[in-house]
């Protein structure tokens, strides 16, 4: 029993030693600049965001041998949210006020970027979020570097309608239940009727998260796709359930010449745990892919490969958006000429990097950027080939202009306007009001 | 275009045997060799269209290389071949002869680019081409081509190509495909109306899809003919579809069983509660990829022999991993069902951070072997080649297992320990060994599982949360201990899970089904095979 | 020796409740009236963080009500929490009134993109608190009368149970998961602006929500004790110990069941009710089975069976969650993983049972030692270790344990 006893003094100081650590006041270390890492490292998300990570401690390093900020290292400070949006809110306050971090990157779900808003604007830091997502927000505090839905869903459909993309006729729109997927669908049914697609010729489908039997819903594809129109698929699935969407689809024998499906969430990533034989032709729409030929991404996945030490990880979107997203900071915090977030908040806007496509990339002032769009077909390698591009880029539309309660709404944050959601209807910052 | 294609075969066809094949293969040449100065999708498009046009049965070779990806031009001097992944380079092949002229490194060449339109067009291309390749599977596969893209000219093709056919079951489809494309053209009403029955026979998706387009773009009685055809497809339909529904529901309950099986042992049997138990789901499945892996870059030629090969292995891998969690842990803990909750839930932690921190946390790709992959038709049900295997092992797992536990001494050591460990040991049964062997099967049996699962979801860290609820789920409505209650649990859970699907969707569906098993457990509060006796209620 | 265990278990009460008031004195003190760069100043994040673990406390003991003193092992816990945190957060949507990005004055923001036309009825009367609060007592508490009234009926007893109640938040998680309930799917209610008409992220708020839950949080250790103490206790127990015989001998076990089944649901509400304005998110991943049997976990740490065990164990277990996640972020599952492992294996009873039988040897051992220098033979050397308080509940397996537990 003796021994028992010294567990529990153990547990107890150990308990002791974790609240101890807890309260203790963060080094003030001046000689460095903290740059937050909020990336789910375990549970259902660790999947796609732990690339992410990664991506930002190479990303820091190499800013580090080129000799710092400011004349200060960069120092990175990882933590694990856990795909636990309560614990990222946590997360975020533990990065900002006891680390005392200059900027954060991180957030991959709609829901944790929702859970850490009020943190970010309470504390008043700066937060980059990397992934496409649904639009119908702007804040100050947050950078949109993902693409905005006019970024990626509404070039992707006038795509499939336009004769190259097949002329499609008849749409099914499967998505997982939830925010992002059901924004976009409300946004393209809209278009499409807006185009005079009736509404018979749309289907509206939607699954839970990380589905795993697609035998229903496929085939339900398939007797849609029977009307004698030609069909395609419109893809919000997310995450873990594409590989066996994608596997069904190719045991049921759907080929990209019949019944295309354009994905807006399947990257090289998720590309990477599949046999892509069967799947040629199906396409996805991104404003980066790994396969595009510029000098800067070919350095870029060089630099990946040898950071990572596996030359078969692929790269993805959300990690050109991180390396977008970084370079603007930098490039704002030597304009502003410190790491104070106010100040470095009004300098991003304007400022304009080069991105992986051979282009360059603007803040906007609604802190969305600007981008290319790419429609790609996936090939047998596991790679995208592009087969369209946007002849410009395309400048994040943060209110969507196709529903109803936000057409009216814009989005400025340069002073005097400094506002999220102005009515232009109304001219008050606000919403739409209450008429 | 149709115009000069049908031109351009007749005139072949007549002058096929006067012309000295040289001059037509230079012309061939000289039409390939603008593949290199194509700048665009339309402009390969139209030298694919001319190629076409000679209706030449020597163009097959490279349209069907363009079409794959696999058509290069070499940058140095623009000439066009057929590429061939020859590990580090690419061989080249001439496009005509299909001879290697030379081989070539990547970044040398310059693929040509394809998409859905031109793959679509090669491929109706390609249909005419072939009506009389000597493969009958081309020549199916051209005649369900030319079924779907009907086309007036195509009707003089597949007139010669029906008279020279010999084999009934592809002259038959010619017939559909001569019908298809005798809807478009102007022929006779008369001519229409039979067409319209030789399709409707078919009673098909396929035929319904072309049935709607001909109602739409027709009058009269043709039109009336293609609605009444609709509608008694669909009303047969209507019934393959409660048949589909219901083989979606054995493959899922397959499936659950597969899940299940292994905890119908740990739990059922033991009485552990094992939250580890999807985490040997998801170490079987790893060991398939690492096999996968071994197999690709070290002997490519096993691949179709993979499962077989990673089956013994993950057993052997998950059922060690669960001897050692027996021994170390869950040995400590009999008596203490609830306890083996707690313990085996860190256990699982820990096994998916390791693999995390060993695989990375990304899905790892496992490929179908070609025997797994694809589907074949029964009337009108499309049965997956993946989905049926999976169901025959799953049933000869449940076999062995239940062989095992009813015919074997070791099985009934195993029952005779679990029933009554003190008498067992007094008649000189090794209750210790017995307990990490049985714990060490119920693991085994889950990596099996794993292997299986690997072929239709993710290899990834979290492959196991999605279905230990699901397990549970299972053999507790079966009933506990009871293996033959596992197998009815899970057919009657996937039937009804299925057949609610279409009507409310996945996620209700779903939620209906919980409601059930809650509400039937209240009905029969052990479970639908319930074990009698005393040791049940302590 | 009965009389002196239920006197030590009183002062431990007296004293836990003691810290717990003081807390909610002190702590919001320390925050608002003390200058930050004072060595007695407490941050604002860890009054936030501390609220939510005493949030988390009152959650682990509402279950430690059903499962250490009834032997029902609830798996479904997290749902009656985050039913009552729904509550509350329904409440605080309806405060953010034309404040939204959408400038809606009824309609939340979700509702506004998705197309609703006016409020779903569920949705009526949350404008009001009393109301809300209301539903946060009621709604858990009728659902947990309702699945219980059935299940204890029928005699779902053991793994049974567990299963089942693990069903139920399962399906209400798959339920609230779905953007056409009007819960705000998968992104859940949040972008929370007032409660009763204080900023709920300003600092004084956020001391008040902690000084209430703290206060909270020890009424309940008052109403557990006295539960547990009562005559009615007694019986909680003897159906925890042996629900056959306490039937045959008159009792109505279902309803002993069921009462402490509904009281256990209802904290288990409150405590989401205060978890949400301190967390500013509720969602369905609160419904996630997985967080259910981390509570499960929290008490088993701490020692089920006793009142200070779960709240200890929700306080460590959660402390060491957020520490190592920020100290050893790829590797924290091992650490989190093996705590369960190790505690489950070398302190069975828990923290909390550990440090009493620990106590109880001590002093019998004391207890002997005196004996024999008197002369007298003690009656009782080697008391046996209390086992009752910490009997593992449901075991099914009639064979007594065979390898015995390393202790």
């Amino acid at each position: 029993m003796r021994g028992n006893f010294s567990t529990i003094t153990k547990m107890f100081s150990a308990g002791v030693l974790a609240a101890g650590l807890l309260t203790a006041p963060a080094k003030a270390a001046d000689d460095t600049i903290k740059v937050g890492i909020l990336h789910s490292l375990s549970g259902t998300m660790a999947i796609s965001e732990t690339t992410l990570k990664d991506v930002m401690l190479m990303l820091i390093e190499e800013q580090n041998a080129k000799g710092g900020l400011l004349g200060k290292k960069l120092e990175a400070v990882v933590v694990d949210p856990a795909s636990n949006w309560p614990l990222f809110a946590e997360k975020a306050r533990e990065l900002i006020s006891k680390d005392k971090v200059a900027a954060v990157f991180g957030c991959w779900t709609s829901v944790s970027r929702k859970s850490v808003l009020p943190v970010f604007s309470e504390l008043d830091n700066i937060l980059f979020y990397p992934v496409q997502y649904e639009g119908e927000e702007s804040e100050r505090n947050v950078f949109y570097t993902g693409a905005a839905p006019n970024q990626q869903a509404i070039p992707a459909v006038d795509y499939l309608m336009s004769e190259d993309g097949g002329s499609v006729k008849r749409w099914v729109l499967e998505g997982t239940d939830y925010v992002y997927p059901r924004t976009t669908n409300k946004i393209l049914e809209a278009y499409l009727k807006a185009k005079g697609v009736p509404a018979e010729d749309i289907m509206v489908n939607y699954t839970p998260f990380g589905f795993s039997d697609w035998q229903t819903e496929v085939s339900a594809i398939k007797k849609f796709g029977s009307a004698g129109k030609k069909t395609a698929v419109v893809s919000t699935v997310n995450g873990d359930a594409n590989v066996p969407f994608y596997k069904e689809l190719g045991n049921q024998g759907i080929k990209a010449e019949d019944i295309p499906v354009m994905a807006f969430s399947v990257g090289e990533e998720e590309l990477a745990g599949l046999d892509t034989g069967p799947l040629v032709g199906h396409l996805a729409a991104w404003n980066y892919f790994e396969s595009i030929d510029t000098p800067e991404n070919k350095k870029f996945i060089d630099d990946w490969h040898k950071f990572i030490k596996n030359d078969k990880r692929t790269t993805n979107d959300p990690m050109e958006a991180h390396y977008i997203g970084f370079n603007m900071w930098v490039k704002a915090v030597e304009k502003a000429g410190t790491t104070d977030p106010d100040k470095v908040i009004d300098a991003m806007v304007g400022v304009s990097v080069p991105n992986l496509t051979g282009g360059y990339s603007t803040m906007m002032p609604n802190h969305h950027i600007t981008k290319p769009v790419l429609i790609g077909e996936i090939q047998a390698d596991g790679q995208f080939e592009t087969v369209s591009q946007t002849p410009g880029l395309v400048m994040g539309d943060e209110w969507s202009d196709y529903l109803p309660d936000s057409k009216d709404l814009i989005s400025d944050w340069r002073a005097p306007l400094a506002c999220g959601n102005f009515n232009v209807a109304t001219g008050k910052c606000g919403g739409k009001g209450t008429n | 275009m149709i115009l000069i294609r049908a031109i351009g075969l007749t005139l072949l066809l007549v002058m096929a045997s006067l012309l000295p094949s040289s001059a037509a293969e230079a012309d061939l040449r000289a039409v390939i060799a603008k593949f290199a100065t194509a700048a665009n999708f339309s402009a390969t498009e139209a030298v694919v269209r001319e190629l076409a046009a000679t209706s030449d049965p020597a163009v097959e070779p490279p349209l069907s290389a363009l079409a794959d990806g696999n058509l290069y031009i070499r940058k140095a001097d623009s000439q066009v071949f057929v590429g061939k992944d020859a590990g580090d380079g690419i061989d080249l092949l001439d496009p005509l002869s299909g001879e290697k002229a030379a081989s070539a490194a990547k970044t040398d060449l310059t693929k040509i680019k394809v998409n859905n339109g031109l793959r679509r067009v090669i491929r109706d291309a390609l249909g005419t081409l072939t009506l009389r390749a000597t493969d009958p599977a081309v020549r199916i596969a051209a005649a369900a081509t030319m079924f779907k893209t009907p086309d007036a000219a195509n009707i003089e093709p597949l007139d010669a190509a029906i008279a020279a056919e010999t084999d009934a079951s592809v002259k038959a489809l010619f017939e559909q495909a001569r019908a298809a494309s005798l809807l478009v053209s102007d022929r006779p009403e008369a001519d229409k109306l039979s067409a319209i029955a030789l399709i409707a026979a078919r009673g098909d998706r396929d035929a319904v899809s072309l049935l709607t387009s001909v109602e739409a773009n027709s009058q009269g009685a043709v039109k009336d003919a293609a609605s009444s055809a609709i509608a008694t497809i669909n009303s047969t339909l209507a019934l393959w579809d409660a048949g589909q529904n219901i083989w979606y529901g054995i493959s899922l309950g397959s499936v659950l069983l597969l899940a299940a099986i292994g905890l119908a042992i740990t739990f059922g049997v033991m009485g552990v509660i094992n939250m580890a138990h999807g985490e040997m789901v998801m170490l079987g499945a790893y060991t398939t990829f690492v096999v996968q892996q071994v197999i690709r870059t070290s002997f490519p030629g096993l691949f179709d022999w993979s499962l077989v090969i990673a089956l013994p292995l993950a057993f052997l891998v998950t059922a060690f991993v669960g001897l050692a969690i027996e021994r170390g842990v869950i040995r400590f803990l009999y008596g203490r069902p609830l306890e083996t909750l707690l313990a085996t839930w860190g256990v699982s932690l820990i096994l998916q951070q390791a693999v995390r921190t060993i695989f990375g946390p990304t899905n790892q790709e496992v490929g179908n072997p070609s025997w797994m992959s694809g589907s074949f038709d029964i009337g009108q049900l499309a049965i997956t080649w993946n989905r049926l295997w999976i169901l025959v092992f799953a049933l000869l797992v449940f076999g062995v297992l239940l062989y095992v536990m009813k015919r074997t001494p070791w099985g009934l050591r195993m029952r005779a320990v679990t029933a009554n460990r003190r008498m067992a040991a007094s008649m000189g049964i090794r209750t210790p060994w017995v307990d990490a062997l049985t714990f060490a099967l119920g693991s085994g049996i889950a990596g099996i599982a794993g292997v299986a699962l690997s072929q239709i979801d993710n290899v990834s860290p979290n492959l196991g949360r999605g279905y230990i609820i699901d397990s549970f789920m299972v053999v507790v409505f079966g009933g506990v201990g009871n293996l033959w209650g596992t197998l009815v649990g899970a057919f009657s859970l996937g039937i009804v899970n299925k057949f609610l699907e279409p009507y409310a969707g996945a996620v209700l569906g779903k939620i209906v089904v919980l409601v059930l098993i809650i509400l039937f457990i209240q009905k029969r509060p052990r479970g639908l095979f319930a074990l009698k006796g005393r040791a049940v209620e302590a | 020796m009965i009389a002196q265990r239920l006197f030590g278990g009183d002062r431990r009460i007296a004293i836990t409740v003691l810290i717990l008031l003081a807390a909610a004195v002190l702590v919001p003190l320390l925050n608002l009236a003390v200058s930050p760069a004072s060595a007695f100043y407490v941050p604002s994040y860890i009054v936030a963080l501390v609220g939510k673990y005493l949030c988390y406390a009152l959650l682990a003991l509402a279950l430690d009500l059903v499962w250490g003193y009834c032997g029902i092992l609830s798996l479904g816990h997290g749902a009656f929490f985050a039913l009552g945190g729904y509550a509350m957060g329904m409440y605080l949507m309806r405060q953010i009134g034309s404040r939204g990005v959408y400038g809606n004055p009824i309609l939340p923001d979700f509702m506004v993109f998705l197309n609703y036309k006016e409020l779903p009825w569920f949705w009526y009367g949350f404008d009001h608190f009393w109301f809300a609060a209301l539903m946060v007592l009621a709604v858990p508490g009728l659902l947990a009368f309702v699945f219980g009234w059935f299940a204890f009926r029928s005699r779902v007893t053991g793994v049974y149970l567990s299963i089942i109640t693990q069903a139920m938040t399962y399906a209400l998680l798959l339920a609230f998961f779905r953007n056409d309930m009007g819960f705000g799917g998968n992104n859940g209610l949040t972008d929370f602006k007032d409660i009763l008409g204080f900023n709920v992220q300003a600092d004084a708020t956020r001391s008040a929500l902690f000084a209430a839950s703290a206060m909270t949080l020890a009424l309940a250790v008052l109403l557990t004790s006295a539960i547990v103490r009562s005559k009615y206790g007694k019986l909680l127990m003897a159906v925890r110990d042996a629900e056959s015989r306490t039937r045959f001998l008159g009792w109505r076990a279902e309803n002993v069941k069921l009462f402490a089944f509904t009281v256990s649901a209802i904290m288990a509400g409150i405590a989401g009710a205060l978890y949400v304005p301190q967390v500013g998110i509720i969602n369905p991943g609160e419904f996630e089975p997985s967080n259910s049997i981390e509570v499960v976990i929290w008490a088993a740490v701490g020692g089920r069976g006793t009142i200070l065990g779960p709240i200890v164990g929700a306080l460590l277990v959660n402390a060491g969650k957020s520490w190592f996640t920020g100290v050893l972020p790829e590797f924290w599952l091992f650490a989190l993983g093996g705590l369960f492992v190790a505690v489950t294996l070398l302190l069975p009873k828990g923290i909390v049972g550990m440090w009493d039988s620990w106590r109880g040897k001590a002093r019998a051992l004391r207890a002997a030692s005196l004996a024999a220098e008197a002369g007298s033979d003690p009656q009782e050397p080697q008391p046996k270790i209390v086992r009752s308080a910490a009997r593992t509940p449901g075991s099914w397996s009639a064979s007594g344990p065979e390898p015995q537990p390393a202790e």
